[in-house]
């Protein structure tokens, strides 16, 4: 199972609903109440770059937009510092989309860790510049979980793409 | 010669993607600024809460399930343990309340003869911390309780030991407390043996700053910190903190003194929200004869506040 540019497999076209499940899903993740965990994945950011990156006409800048938004009011944040890390972290995976396509899913997570590293440096220069303290080192980490979460992520979001044709009874998937 | 289309390429593409971006990070910072300078998107806020409050709640539900699952089986001996300290704690503070209404007997009597008016008379709300929020920038918990339960911005919030906090933000369902321990924080306070008044800031590590006392004040390890009531907010004498470090730099002229917090900071429980109804306001009588409407409706506000905290006393026995 290799869904990339380079492999002879075809996909079914991706289902919107399924789009807007896994993005509240994920966002449904992202507030599990994690203390002070620092190295907890951002599964907003990750979902919202698999989508930019696999669908880039229906998922852009808007949806990363309002995601970061509704992420800021749920974590207590400055309003706008979510928004601003995910807007730049949907152009980039735009950007980069038609090349990412072309590698296996886990040179797509070599190169998304820098930009989740991106979306990391982009808040903490934002609230280092609204007056907040460094939170440590190991603020960084999560780039790195997320990255990693970027194999899995890739065949979940995949599954329902890669369904048959014509559906057999005792084969479902 | 081609045709030229009336409608310019703009229209028909749309933006390009660099002019999107750049319109977007445009409004993030808009959004930024008037967040953080203008205070305006309270409102947007509030909206964004109906989103986000019922997801929080349905990621926090399971972990808290386990957190009570764990506690129902927590072993006899445990709970014994628990059962035979809070007996002992209980007659400690059974024979402080006999005191205590002795003494508020005694201070309404003097009172009544001194002809002083508007004691200090409070709400208390029970809430409990739901889960601490994530944005590992500052030091905020979730409190259970909202503007539907009468917490108002400003309030102190105390748990058993000692303050905890002040409520920053409040939602319809659920409110931020802001704790001692964040470093945006500042709170009034004396340091006990000595009377002397500061100012105490979050460290930002789960640690409080004592900030601006002269390198030589008389302040050692050990010295209990309460609040001091300058602010009009806390309550005065609420256990805060205790001196744990103090370190004296000539180079500085400031001591740099830590203090660690008495409350469980950051750990979640019951907590206490203190609510202050502000002691009537005695109106000059001119007042009252120039502007009848407006001294009518802060009398019906007053009694209505009166009946609230009568009725919130007799509901604690």
């Amino acid at each position: 199972m290799q869904p990339t540019h380079r492999s002879s497999r075809l996909l079914q076209p991706v289902r919107m609903g399924f789009v807007v499940f896994s993005l509240l899903l994920a966002l449904t993740l992202s507030l599990i109440p994690a203390g002070h965990f620092l190295a907890m994945p951002d599964f907003v950011a990750l979902v919202l770059a698999f989508w930019c990156v696999r669908e880039p006409l229906r998922v852009g800048m808007a949806t990363g937009f309002v995601l970061g938004l509704v992420v800021d009011v749920a974590h207590g944040a400055v309003m706008g510092q979510h928004a601003a890390a995910y807007v730049l972290l949907a152009w980039a995976s735009l950007q980069n989309s038609r090349r990412l396509l072309w590698f296996s899913p886990g040179a797509q997570a070599l190169h998304m860790l820098p930009l989740f590293l991106m979306v990391q440096v982009v808040m903490l220069l934002l609230r280092l510049l609204a007056g907040d303290r460094f939170p440590g080192w190991e603020y960084f980490f999560t780039c790195f979980t997320t990255a990693i979460l970027w194999l899995p992520a890739h065949y979940l979001l995949l599954l329902p793409q890669l369904r048959p044709e014509e559906r057999d009874e005792n084969r479902p998937l | 010669m081609a045709v030229r289309d009336p409608v310019p390429p703009i229209f028909r593409r749309g933006l390009p993607r660099s002019a999107r971006l750049t319109i977007f990070l445009l409004l993030t910072l808009a959004l930024m600024v008037s967040d953080l300078q203008l205070r305006y998107l309270d409102a947007l806020r509030q909206t964004l809460t109906v989103i986000s409050y019922p997801l929080q709640i349905a990621a926090a539900s399971p972990a808290e399930f386990f957190r009570n699952a764990r506690a129902y089986f927590t072993n006899l001996a445990t709970l014994n343990q628990e059962n035979a300290r809070l007996r002992a704690q209980q007659l400690v503070t059974a024979r402080q309340l006999m005191d205590v209404g002795q003494l508020r007997e005694e201070n309404a009597n003097m009172r009544r003869l001194l002809e002083l008016r508007g004691a200090l008379r409070e709400r208390v709300i029970p809430a409990e911390i739901i889960f601490p929020a994530r944005d590992p920038f500052s030091r905020k918990v979730i409190l259970d309780k909202g503007s539907l339960n009468d917490i108002e911005p400003g309030s102190p919030v105390v748990d058993g030991e000692g303050v905890i906090g002040q409520i920053t933000r409040v939602f319809p369902l659920h409110a931020e407390v802001t704790l001692l321990s964040d470093k945006n924080q500042a709170i009034p306070v004396t340091v006990q043996p000595s009377g002397l008044r500061a100012v105490m800031f979050g460290a930002g590590n789960g640690l409080m700053e004592l900030k601006f006392l002269a390198a030589n004040a008389e302040v050692k390890p050990g010295d209990r910190i309460l609040t001091s009531g300058l602010d009009g907010i806390f309550v005065p004498g609420l256990p805060v903190a205790e001196v744990i470090n103090v370190t004296r730099d000539s180079a500085e002229s400031f001591a740099r003194i830590l203090c660690r917090p008495l409350g469980k900071v950051e750990r979640s429980g019951a907590v206490l929200v203190l609510m202050r109804t502000e002691p009537a306001q005695q109106r000059p009588a001119d007042e009252q004869a120039l502007d009848p409407r407006r001294s009518t409706a802060g009398r019906i506000r007053n009694k209505a506040a009166a009946e609230a905290s009568e009725a919130a006393e007799e509901g604690t026995p």
